[in-house]
């Protein structure tokens, strides 16, 4: 991926010396630009403004025919549905939400705290094939995920971890470790090693050297890994709706799904969970929106 | 200061390359000692051997009296200066140069006056209170200098800290740390890919070549007499002219006809090459006195002297340095001269030199 984005950048300045209004026949051109932007968007923006819409709306205005777009009364009724049960007290939505923060946020912290270390390791000694160890890592992530459901379900029935917030801890680590270790070593490898030779001749030891020197650098490198891996736990689908079962350790992904079906299904609840889900992750990846980009772009542009 | 003992010195990383084969080097105490050689020849392994930060595979170091094969970097009492600065980027250069002071846990006094003096040897007050991004490359390595001064090491170690100089600067930095070393006194190891820096700094210059030492030597000992064809082909630019001789009536003759006077002490039955500095040779009108025939191939102009490739029916081309007042046209029939001493011998199954 990073050769392509290589690509892209050097030979864009070269072709692209023509403004783009002019290069094929001025505004003709930069209308059909705007129109196919504007329908892609429509396209991509439209189940998110539905979602959004219908969580707002009373139920019989969600099942009105022809869809109401504007005029509908609005309510916070299914907000407040998925927060508090019919009985006043937390309802099963709330505590999965609240399982989803605990497995994720975890997962996250364990999969930063082992991958960064390695990471550092990985580009700064010299391993005994280190080319082959980094593959390998990296081959964990090739298959899909749905590949070794089965033969994780029968280990976690084995070891006691079916249905608990740990089996779903340690499955999420051992995800997002690799992705940890390989994205998080294209960043220990920008920051020049002298940084901690220096630090070492001035009397630290090697640990010391880059808890206080490389660690500081890397904090944009780990913030933006960390989001990564936080969205992948938390977003995570299959393994979560395969290893548990109880409303007490399901987390919302299943728990979402699982409010549609049976007889009636109640849009509203589903629409307002939904959003209620989305937005954490929105509201990080905004934060750190730079980080994330630095992250993505990583390697395209040679020093 | 100290001086630096390195005894059969062996580095092979996990993976099973050999970056230092064997190396053997005695640094005496205040001496600017150059080690010299193109890249991946083990020159910074050394260096970085010597500092520490590499733990050698086997062999010895002592600085001063002490072994300090298992001392970590930090008690080794050296100051290193990196390439890329290597200066905290979030602290100020007052705060770069304190560090290492700060973490020996001297009186915050003394920290002052230590930094206010190394401050004033590289000339740093203005710049005392910007972070190293508000400093250019000239003066971020000045501040580096001034950070490996104020520790009052007992040796120096510099790995290639010029190299990312703009040439202008570069010659500037060399002076100084020339004039530094000397004033100081102090024992300085110096790595670098640059003959010119190694030349113009050193001396004494180690060559080493694929993780061994080639020739130890002063610069005009090294340049005069290379000990192996390697070093003969390394330093001097344009290099040394090596020519395929045979011993013939008490004289060396190549073919192409250049006739030069053998060394003393000459073995026999043996394919011998001589080396010929370019300015040992002279480019003359055709049919001068006690030249051969040749041809111009190519004229490179450097304003203060020129280059000539001369095609001498030999089995390559020579080189040639003339003053610019001595000009040919490319193509041109010219004689070739031999106006030098006796030429450098080696033989060319060891590679060694033999006279």
């Amino acid at each position: 991926m990073a050769v392509s984005v290589d690509e892209a950048v050097s030979t864009g300045p070269a072709r692209d010396r023509t403004p783009p209004a002019r290069r094929f026949g001025g505004r003709g051109r930069s209308v059909l630009e705007v129109a196919l932007l504007t329908a892609l968007a429509v396209v991509m923006l439209f189940p998110v403004l539905w979602m959004i819409e219908t969580s707002i709306k009373e139920n019989r205005d969600v099942y009105a025919v022809p869809a109401e777009f504007f005029g509908f009364t609005v309510t916070m009724d299914h907000f407040k549905d998925v927060f508090v049960a019919p009985d006043g007290g937390r309802s099963d939505l709330s505590v999965a939400f609240l399982n989803s923060a605990v497995v994720a946020g975890v997962s996250t912290l364990l999969a930063t705290v082992l991958g960064v270390p390695a990471a550092w390791a990985y580009s700064r000694f010299a391993v005994r094939a280190k080319k082959d160890q980094l593959f390998f890592i990296l081959s964990t992530r090739f298959m899909p995920p749905v590949v070794v459901v089965i033969p994780i379900f029968l280990m976690y029935r084995q070891l006691g971890l079916i249905d608990s917030k740990l089996g779903l801890i340690l499955i999420y680590t051992a995800f997002n470790v690799p992705f940890t270790i390989w994205m998080m070593k294209g960043f220990v490898d920008e920051v020049p090693a002298e940084y901690e030779d220096a630090a070492m001749l001035d009397g630290y030891t090697r640990l010391q050297a880059f808890w206080r020197y490389t660690l500081p650098l890397l904090v944009p490198g780990i913030a933006a890994t960390a989001v990564f891996a936080l969205i992948f736990s938390w977003n995570e689908f299959v393994f979560a709706i395969f290893l548990t079962s109880s409303d007490d350790v399901r987390t919302a992904p299943p728990a979402i799904a699982g409010l549609i079906g049976g007889t009636t299904t109640d849009w509203g609840l589903v629409a307002a969970a939904s959003v209620v889900f989305a937005l954490p992750v929105l509201v990080f990846a905004y934060l750190v929106r730079k980080h994330l980009i630095a992250g993505v772009t990583l390697g395209a542009v040679r020093r | 200061m100290a001086d630096i003992e390195v005894k059969a010195l062996h580095k092979r990383y996990p993976d099973g390359t050999v970056a230092v084969d064997h190396v053997d080097l005695s640094i005496g105490d205040g001496e600017l000692f150059v080690m010299l050689g193109p890249s991946g020849c083990g020159k910074t392994t050394t260096l970085r051997a010597i500092a520490g930060l590499e733990r050698q595979t086997t062999g010895d170091i002592r600085i001063g009296d002490t072994l300090v094969n298992d001392l970590p970097p930090a008690e080794r009492d050296i100051a290193m200066v990196f390439q890329f600065y290597a200066l905290y980027p979030h602290l100020k250069t007052r705060d770069n140069l304190a560090f290492p002071l700060r973490a020996e846990g001297l009186p915050k006094a003394e920290v002052r006056e230590r930094v206010a003096e190394a401050a004033r040897l590289m000339r740093l007050g203005p710049l005392l209170d910007r972070r190293p991004r508000q400093l250019s490359g000239g003066e971020q390595q000045r501040v580096a200098l001034a950070r490996a001064l104020v520790r009052r090491p007992r040796a120096f170690l510099m790995d290639e800290p010029l190299t990312n100089l703009d040439a202008e600067l570069r010659a500037d930095m060399r002076t100084e740390i020339k004039h530094l070393q000397g004033e100081l006194g102090a024992t300085m190891v110096y790595v670098t890919h640059d003959q010119v820096e190694a030349m113009s700094l050193g001396h004494r210059i180690a060559i080493l070549n694929k993780g061994r030492v080639e020739q130890i030597g002063t610069p005009l000992e090294v340049y005069d007499r290379p000990a192996s064809l390697f070093c003969a082909a390394f330093i001097g630019s344009p290099p040394m002219n090596l020519i395929e001789v045979e011993v013939a009536d008490g004289k060396l003759r190549g073919q192409g006809g250049l006739v030069l006077t053998p060394p003393p002490g000459l073995p026999r039955d043996r394919h011998l090459v001589a080396g010929v500095r370019p300015e040992a040779l002279e480019v003359t009108e055709p049919g001068a006195e006690d030249s051969v025939p040749a041809r111009v191939v190519s004229v490179e102009w450097l304003g203060d002297e020129i280059i000539y490739v001369v095609d001498h029916g030999g089995q390559r081309d020579v080189r040639v340095r003339m003053p610019p007042t001595v000009r040919f046209a490319a193509d041109a029939r010219v004689g070739l001269r031999h106006t030098g001493g006796t030429p450098v011998v080696y033989d060319v199954s060891t590679e060694e030199l033999v006279a």
